[in-house]
């Protein structure tokens, strides 16, 4: 049953991410370079409404609180990121979109997938002189959210209401942001496209 | 019946019952010694599936233009025709991108959306490390849109 559902999440986890433009470097590219948001806009509303779904499900009693599961914060999260942050802006690929543009016929992703196999072995063959280091040490109680989640165990870093109503209001937020982000902020002009 | 939040880079769950003489994959009750034993896991078939999904929408779509193949639009106004330099820096790219992602325990999918869909503390420290780097990086480098 799990084979199950990994196939049908996985499949339409993958055709959205075509569909909203993910698998393409380009749109990738031009979020980041901040000259066309479309993407960040799609990216910060599923987020939310996944949230506001998600915490109204948890309140009303329909989702049960074991399916969540938080990943702990660490340094190595943090360097990680701007490692993957570098990554993602050189090649407008992340290990997901990668996979998915390379499935789509792009040879450049093909590419990124190879470079990233041999990133994945360097970090398991590197990752003893992580093990042990601060990098690697849980920070602000570890597999934190918000606030507490009722039916789990996770720590909360704010207890002033109850974490499904500080998960649907953040929920509410991304919505919100997403639906007040401009087209694009870049100042630029526009420039001509070379002809091909 | 449990699933789990949708994610591509691997993070640590309960004990497997498999170790490895590798440290990372022997680490988190050997997890991933057991995945590497097991390949038809849950993770691999969701990973075979969105390949799956975005290549029949690709279709229906009537597939990549042929010359985005190669590269997008937006690097070919910057850095020019040659593929060599694309594949290059793809797959430094690559390199870059998975060994942060096994760095941070998660990537786009398990950190920044699985993760900030749950308020989950590290989901907002792995986004604001790909951000206050993406940005500014995507800013210099591709100078023109394309």
């Amino acid at each position: 049953m799990q084979i199950v559902l990994a196939i049908l999440i996985g499949a339409a986890f993958g055709f959205v991410l075509d569909r909203v433009g993910a698998t393409n470097p380009n749109y990738i590219i031009k979020m980041l370079n901040l000259s066309d948001l479309h993407l960040m806009k799609t990216i910060l509303a599923g987020i939310g409404v996944a949230s506001i779904l998600m915490f109204a499900g948890l309140l009303i009693g329909l989702v049960d609180p074991g399916h969540l599961s938080v990943k702990t914060a660490y340094g190595g999260v943090f360097l990680g990121g701007i490692l993957l942050g570098l990554g993602f802006a050189i090649s407008g690929y992340c290990p997901g979109t990668g996979l998915t543009a390379m499935a789509t016929g792009r040879i450049d992703a093909l590419v990124f997938v190879i470079g990233g196999l041999v990133g994945a072995a360097a970090y398991m063959l590197t990752y003893s002189a992580f093990a042990g280091t601060a990098l690697l040490e849980e920070i602000a109680g570890g597999k934190s959210t918000l606030g507490p989640v009722s039916g789990t165990e996770y720590p909360a870093l704010l207890n002033v209401m109850p974490g499904e109503w500080i998960g649907l209001l953040v929920g509410i937020a991304f919505v919100l942001v997403a639906w007040m982000l401009p087209q694009r902020v870049s100042t630029r002009k526009r420039q001509a496209v070379p002809a091909e | 019946m449990r699933t789990r939040p949708i994610g591509l880079t691997p993070s640590e769950q309960a004990k497997s019952g498999y170790a490895s003489t590798n440290p990372y994959l022997d680490k988190s009750g050997g997890k991933y010694a057991a995945e590497i034993a097991n390949p038809l896991n849950y993770s691999f078939i969701l990973v075979i599936a969105m390949m799956a999904g975005a290549l029949i929408s690709a279709i229906l779509r009537g597939g990549v233009p042929k010359s985005e193949r190669v590269m997008p639009p937006v690097w070919r106004a910057n850095f020019g025709d040659a593929p060599w330099k694309r594949y290059l820096a793809s797959f430094g790219a690559g390199f870059l991108v998975l060994y942060g992602a096994r760095l941070a325990g998660g990537c786009t999918s398990g950190h920044m959306m699985s993760g900030m869909m749950q308020t989950a503390l590290s989901g907002y420290i792995f986004s604001a490390g790909v951000f206050l780097i993406a940005i500014p990086a995507a800013l210099y480098l591709f100078r023109q849109e394309g």
